[in-house]
């Protein structure tokens, strides 16, 4: 059996599920440390369905951890970007088109050196040692200690990027560096913010996947455990402490996958109301439908190929001021259950408002028995109002459309919306994403430079495609449902012998029962 | 009609640009950041009709050339086009009163609005094809005998070249080799032509046409109508395919990304294939093998639901996309339009046919 963990900005959840069957569910806040979260939710599983915990063969956790520290602006590291490039690239700096709040939030500053690659691998300038030694100091001076680095076709030529992030360690004791050939591909910019980002989680990251460690240890767990990534394949939690940026669609992912699992609906909208955003995506065929072109995460613009799900700041534990009326996009968070009106606290919620016109019913309704009734319904026309003009970004063409409302924050939406032909609040939706990540699959990349000179190009995709098959496996993955679901060529150019970087991803069902 | 390009328009010129980059012409995004930025520092910038031209006023062309794939990785210093554009002046002796765009589609729509932001110069509403090209002597102005020379390139690094050839097909030739060897983009300054001259050659009115698309594209997509039947009115195009790429070939010629999409059909074109060749931009376009469109008419690639154009560079397995061919304009489809940019000049064996004499309804 195997258990999948959902750790929300509001509500942790986890679901047992063997084979296609959930066997149990429990629900509980998320916590300031993360870790008595976990152990509180996963307690409350074990108890309930009375599975011994040598009986989990597996743990598989997902998180918006991260991208509600980027969206909420909060717990982010500061941050320098070292771009490796001049006398190219002054003329777009750094951070040029982030949203300037976030900027702040990681009080960005940025630095350009001598260097960088030309295409072919030629080098526009040699490093500067000297320079980067220069900057270094500054930095460490500043006080900061995650940094990216960018140099020009690094994907080319990894050397000055490795070498950068060795003359950073020599100078600042204990740097973070997230190098950005290590997360993105070629488009310097989009490369650059995805490192940026990269490294204004990475303290974050260090933190949480210590507390996931603890919680499960606590518990006697000791089978081995998985983070959900952007594509809903899984990575191990060594390597998320360096690349927590690799999980950021993982949420809207696993929610999506789990709500076409419970639904049964395989094309229609799915609306994920968390505690602290809401994810809408679309279900093609019952997968997510990919954006086809550069997505931005938290304003930022990135490469990532990622589903295509626009993100809102509305969720159940959205603060709410009243004049002027405004919701979200604040959030008390993990801390609802402490700090909505409902549950003994002194912030008005999103969820406090649903329990005023009685939409739902949870805590101690009598506290919000006060609230102006006319203020309610307006409150909650917005809320809907909010929701189905995203409903509406999402789809494509004008009719009404299927759907599917999954996450914990559903009890914020009546019983219909404007825009939508069936509206679906499957059994088990409130755990979508937990289902999700449970049914999650081990992937395997390979990324290699094929001279087509010497390997025909059907004998190097092959080749490829085979290795990549290959380490699905490796990971874990039943043979029989190993499948290659993305396949990449990238010309380089004048290089002798027809040179081209193939990119092959394959994944598979972890086998586990 | 005198008007003023600012962030919004170039937003809107951009996504256009890109559309009539029929899969080539390079990312506009890095162009309009630089445009945007150059606006935000220097002011909107004066985009007048070639009719108000006076006809011994003098424009030249400012644009990037390159690898597509490089200009995305290899951002510009920010002084090369400026330094372009200082040598052609000093070289010709004479003022020059315009800038204009050689290129409609792709990245070079945007590359002189950023130089004329911050040289405080008015651009001319035209540029030279319509659409993208790949290679330099394929521009209208070619096909009137304005020379390419004197042709000024200029890099990151602070070089400078001049050039001077005997026909703008030998400077296709040395420029290239040059911008290879300049880690293959350069900033270029060309096409000096006077206000009589560009009243005969350009393609008029194309700025603002591009313009036209990406608020076609963003208005359509903010009122849930059917973008690319909008796009197709625009355009006077229409949706020859319907399909999923399932396969794309790359290889690089002779400095041009070379390649091969395969699409198999989707929605009404279910049982049937499409195979589309590029040479950085889309060349042809065949149907289950037979020619459908080809150059100098524009084929472009756009995601199915939101019409988003595709790049050539950005494609890949998976993409849901409609096909669209749109004419060219009729300066092309003269036999010395043909010689220089049909299709026997990129090696297919074919006659050209416009695209409206194979007619496809727009899908509904």
């Amino acid at each position: 059996m195997r258990i999948g963990i959902d750790v929300g900005g509001t509500n942790t959840d986890a679901v047992l599920m063997e084979g296609r069957t959930v066997v149990g569910w429990a629900k509980s806040p998320t916590t300031l440390d993360v870790s008595s979260g976990i152990t509180g939710v996963l307690a409350k599983l074990l108890f309930e369905t009375g599975v011994a915990p040598s009986a989990i063969t597996a743990v598989m956790l997902g998180t918006t951890h991260f991208t509600n520290a980027v969206v909420e602006r909060r717990s982010l590291s500061r941050t320098a970007v070292v771009r490796v490039g001049l006398p190219a690239t002054g003329a777009l700096r750094p951070f040029v088109d982030w949203p300037k709040d976030l900027v702040e939030a990681i009080g960005g500053v940025s630095y350009l050196v001598h260097g960088g690659y030309e295409f072919d691998g030629r080098p526009i300038a040699a490093l500067d040692e000297a320079e980067v030694r220069e900057v270094a100091r500054q930095i460490h001076g500043a006080g900061i200690d995650c940094v990216a680095v960018s140099a020009v076709f690094s994907p080319v030529n990894t050397d000055q990027e490795i070498k950068v992030a060795e003359l950073l360690a020599a100078e600042i004791p204990g740097v973070r560096v997230s190098l950005s050939h290590e997360i993105g591909r070629i488009g310097l910019l989009e490369r650059e913010n995805a490192a940026a980002m990269n490294a204004c989680l990475v303290h974050l990251a260090e933190r949480i996947v210590d507390s996931f460690r603890r919680a499960l240890q606590e518990l006697g767990i000791s089978a081995p455990f998985f983070i959900s990534q952007n594509d809903g394949t899984l990575m191990s939690a060594e390597f998320v402490e360096k690349y927590p940026v690799l999980t950021f669609a993982s949420g809207p992912t696993n929610s999506m996958r789990g709500a076409a699992f419970l639904s049964g609906v395989k094309d229609g909208v799915v609306v994920d109301i968390g505690g602290t955003t809401s994810d809408v995506g679309v279900l093609v065929n019952g997968f997510p439908r990919d954006a086809s072109v550069a997505v931005r995460v938290g304003g930022v613009r990135t490469n990532f190929r990622m589903p295509d799900v626009f993100s809102f700041g509305l969720g159940g534990g959205s603060h709410v001021q009243s004049d002027p009326l405004q919701i979200g996009p604040r959030s008390v968070g993990y801390e609802i259950t402490r700090r909505a009106l409902v549950f003994g606290g002194d912030d008005l919620t999103a969820s406090d408002l649903a329990v005023a016109a009685g939409l739902a019913d949870i805590g101690d309704r009598s506290r919000v028995a006060h609230l102006d009734p006319a203020f309610v319904a307006a409150a909650v026309a917005r809320m809907a109002e909010m929701i189905e003009a995203s409903i509406d970004r999402m789809k494509s063409a004008a009719g009404d459309v299927p759907v599917i409302l999954v996450g914990g924050g559903t009890l914020l939406v009546g019983d219909r919306l404007n825009g939508v032909s069936e509206l679906y609040r499957p059994e088990h939706a409130a755990v979508a994403n937990a289902i999700g990540a449970a049914i999650a699959q081990v992937g395997g990349e390979v990324d290699r430079v094929f001279s087509l000179d010497a390997t025909p190009r059907a004998q190097a995709l092959a080749q490829a495609k085979e290795e990549a098959a290959q380490r699905v496996l490796r990971e874990g993955a039943l043979p029989e449902s190993v499948e290659i679901v993305e396949v990449e060529e990238i010309p380089l150019a004048y290089l002798p012998g027809n040179a081209v970087r193939i990119r092959v991803k394959a994944v598979g069902a972890l086998a586990l029962e | 009609m005198r008007r003023t390009i600012g962030v919004r328009e170039i937003e809107d010129i951009a996504l256009g640009a890109a559309v009539l980059g029929t899969g080539g012409g390079g990312d506009p995004y890095i162009g309009r950041l630089m445009a945007v930025q150059a606006i935000e520092d220097f002011g909107p910038v004066e985009l007048v009709s070639v009719d108000e031209v006076d006809d011994d006023d003098w424009s030249v062309a400012i644009a990037m050339m390159g690898a597509p794939t490089v200009m995305v990785e290899k951002i510009p210093g920010g002084k090369e086009a400026e330094h372009a554009f200082r040598s052609i002046e000093s070289f010709l002796g004479r003022p020059i009163r315009y800038l204009y765009s050689i290129e409609a589609g792709g990245i070079n729509s945007t590359i002189p609005i950023a130089l004329a932001a911050q040289l405080r110069m008015p651009l001319i509403d035209l540029d030279g094809m319509g659409r993208a090209f790949p290679e330099i002597q394929m521009v209208t102005h070619t096909l009137f005998g304005i020379t390419a020379t004197p042709f000024t390139m200029a890099d990151e690094k602070g070089n400078s070249a001049v050039l001077s050839t005997v026909d703008n097909r030998w400077m296709e030739t040395f420029a290239r080799s040059i911008a290879v060897n300049m880690g293959a983009t350069a900033h270029i300054a060309a096409y000096a032509a006077s206000g009589r001259q560009q009243k005969e050659a350009a393609v008029r009115g194309t700025m603002t046409l591009a313009e036209t698309i990406g608020r076609t594209i963003r208005e359509a997509r903010a009122a849930h109508v059917d973008v690319i039947a909008r796009l197709c009115a625009v355009t006077q195009g229409q949706v020859i395919f319907q399909g999923k790429v399932v396969d794309v070939q790359r290889r690089t010629v002779a400095g041009f990304a070379r390649g091969e999409a395969i699409l198999e059909g989707i929605g009404a074109d279910v049982g049937s294939q499409m195979s589309i060749d590029f040479q950085n931009e889309n060349l042809i376009a065949r149907r289950n093998g037979k020619v459908k469109v080809s150059v100098p008419d524009l084929i472009t690639m756009v995601e199915e639901e939101t019409g988003e154009p595709i790049t050539t560079e950005g494609l890949r397995y998976g993409f849901r996309v409609n096909v669209i061919g749109m004419p060219s304009h009729p300066h092309w489809r003269t036999p010395a339009g043909l010689a220089v940019v049909g299709p026997r000049y990129f090696g297919y064996d074919v006659d050209f046919v416009p695209v409206e004499a194979r007619p496809v309804p727009c899908a509904p």
